[in-house]
């Protein structure tokens, strides 16, 4: 029965779902990739491409509708809203590929050093533990209103939440591959400390590193966003799509446009990041789907 | 049973300790003077000398240390730097709103991923399955304030349904509090419905291969029943793990929404603090969140051989 067959799926199903949804998988990926190449080129050409300047007030011009001269219409300010979304994605794609590098850069020894000296493991881990418990989006918030606004601040507190994960990652990782004949071999060898850190066990965890990052990026760029609009974040005078909604809300039903659109861009960064993850992950490395279901 | 037990909650007194000893160095440790930034630019010399007397910067780190861990012992958190009030009194204050909204976002969330998850595992591979997998990572990726303006837009203001904003108690009757409640719950839910219902699939996926699955369908059991009581008792236990971990989410959805629909709780109560730089409110918040946290996921770890008798402890 057809039932029957839906149901042993599990067992036969991976290779044929591959074979039919192969144009879907591959369509996927491109379509993401693509959107992310016209929103990276519109926050670099943000100045050639906005058609007035972000910051520009004109009193005569407040919340208008869309027009020619203002294509997305204006904010509470009558500033241009499109050439502050342009600009806004500026701020949105530098938090987020600054922020995975900097959790990379931390987590990654971190992780390394954890996975390979049980001492340092056990406390290092329980550190993490109570890193894990604070809710990241408090702490970022705490960090934010300790040292104020600026933008390191809002990278740094954004960052710190995000390390504990890259951190149990790397080691569980490195757990597993430190107990491989090659690096016992390199241990025997009286490789250095480093070298085998580098040389052995690194390589084993880019390929996670690189999925996990793409999360990272994405939850990065959600974390601003809501941080501003919470008002935990950059000042309005730097436009970020967070703080053009938060500035917007309180205009929400005359003009919806002042959060629908920076809205939508930013949920369809995020998406389209996501997407990206999902199908490296598939990629590169098929065993960690299990890990991308519990993130 | 018992052994296990203490030890389990043995385990959490660390994880506290570290949540504890983390939150009071993130005061210390700030680069610059705290005191000047959470004072603003106007602040006197006393403002000053009274913010740092307050949050007890002006003592030796190490009796700061041992004052501050005798106070959370003792529950306090600390007082409000504006209106003199102790944290305590004010989060006290504010959790009502916030505990029901939260309740009744878990039941929506429960509702909708259970079954689309082990609708999405049924159908494996097909149209239904792709549709409830898109949705999923549509909820991770569309910010809970945007799903919740898109919710006003269309349900309070297109077909006034319900009102835009604001809250009703539960004790001022079921129906008007439902009437406010529900959309900022299905705002808050859609996060949590994509997290459980892609763990309701993948936990599944796996039980629905095994033998006792088969067993259960050559016995001629209705199809339902093979799904809901033998194979999903048996996924039950991930599910339940996430539903755990996705309490962080919960919590900074919490934030966001109730400012999205003015709900007067604990996440308007950590805006408000965020724009009147009160840092004690902050901080007791998030000690009270993590220590929630780490209760919450202990109470589901010990819940496992209550759904899944193989557990024993």
């Amino acid at each position: 029965m057809a039932e029957t067959d839906t149901h042993a799926a599990p067992v036969a199903g991976p290779a044929q779902r591959r074979g039919r949804n192969l144009s879907l998988r591959r369509l996927a990926p491109v379509l993401a990739g693509g959107i992310l190449l016209l929103i990276v080129a519109a926050a670099l050409l943000a100045g050639a491409l906005a058609p007035h300047d972000p910051l520009q007030m004109m009193p005569s011009q407040r919340l208008k509708p869309p027009s020619e001269a203002y294509p997305l219409g204006t904010d509470a300010f009558g500033r241009d809203l499109l050439s502050r979304i342009l600009y806004g994605a500026r701020i949105s794609l530098m938090v987020g590929v600054g922020v995975t590098v900097i959790t990379v850069a931390v987590g990654l020894p971190l992780g390394l050093l954890a996975g390979f000296f049980r001492t340092l493991d056990s406390v290092l881990m329980r550190i993490m533990d109570g890193m894990m418990a604070i809710p990241s989006l408090l702490l970022a918030v705490a960090i934010v209103s300790l040292s104020g606004a600026s933008i390191w601040t809002v990278l740094m507190a954004i960052t710190i939440p995000e390390v504990p994960r890259i951190v149990r990652l790397v080691r569980s990782i490195v757990l597993s591959a430190r107990e491989e004949p090659y690096v016992e071999a390199a241990i025997s060898l009286g490789s250095s400390l480093p070298r085998i850190l580098r040389r052995h066990l690194m390589p084993n965890t880019l390929a996670p590193l690189i999925v996990q990052g793409t999360y990272v990026c994405a939850s990065a760029i959600l974390t601003e966003a809501i941080l501003s609009f919470l008002g935990a974040g950059i000042s309005t005078e730097t436009p970020s799509w967070g703080n053009i909604m938060a500035e917007g809300r309180m205009y929400f039903q005359i003009r919806p446009s002042l959060i629908f659109w920076p809205g939508l861009l930013l949920s369809v960064c995020i998406l389209s990041i996501n997407l990206l993850g999902d199908s490296l992950r598939d990629i590169l490395d098929p065993r960690l789907k299990q890990r991308g279901a519990e993130r | 049973m018992p052994g296990y037990l203490l030890r389990r909650i043995l385990a959490a007194i660390p994880v506290m300790v570290v949540v504890a000893v983390f939150v009071f160095l993130l005061l210390r440790l700030t680069p610059g003077d705290p005191a000047a930034v959470l004072a603003g630019d106007m602040a006197t010399p006393e403002q000053l000398a009274r913010i740092r007397a307050s949050l007890g910067l002006d003592k030796p780190v190490i009796v700061q240390f041992v004052s501050w861990i005798g106070q959370l012992l003792r529950g306090d958190l600390g007082t409000s730097l504006i209106s003199q009030t102790p944290v305590t009194t004010l989060i006290a204050q504010r959790i009502e709103p916030t505990i029901s909204l939260a309740l009744l976002t878990l039941l929506l969330s429960i509702l909708i991923a259970v079954p689309l998850g082990v609708l999405a595992a049924w159908r494996h591979g097909g149209i239904t399955d792709k549709a409830v997998m898109s949705f999923s990572v549509l909820g991770f990726s569309v910010p809970v304030f945007v799903i919740g303006y898109i919710l006003i837009q269309i349900f309070a203001i297109d077909l006034k349904w319900f009102p835009v904003q604001g809250f009703r108690s539960i004790s001022d009757g079921i129906g008007p509090f439902l009437q406010r409640a529900t959309l900022p719950s299905l705002a808050l839910a859609s996060i949590y419905v994509a997290l459980i219902a892609r763990m309701t699939r993948a936990s599944m996926l796996e039980v629905l291969g095994e033998d006792y699955v088969r067993t259960a369908r050559a016995k001629g059991l209705r199809e339902t029943a093979v799904l809901f009581r033998h194979a999903l008792r048996n996924a039950a236990v991930p599910i339940m793990t996430v539903i755990g971990t996705g309490f962080a989410l919960l919590i900074s959805g919490v934030v966001v929404t109730e400012s999205v629909f003015n709900v007067p709780g604990i996440g308007r109560l950590t805006v408000d603090a965020i724009l009147a730089r009160d840092y004690p409110v902050i901080q007791g918040l998030i000690l009270l969140t993590s220590a929630l946290y780490v209760l919450i996921n202990l109470v589901i770890d010990l819940s496992y051989s209550l759904l899944d008798p193989r557990i024993r402890y």
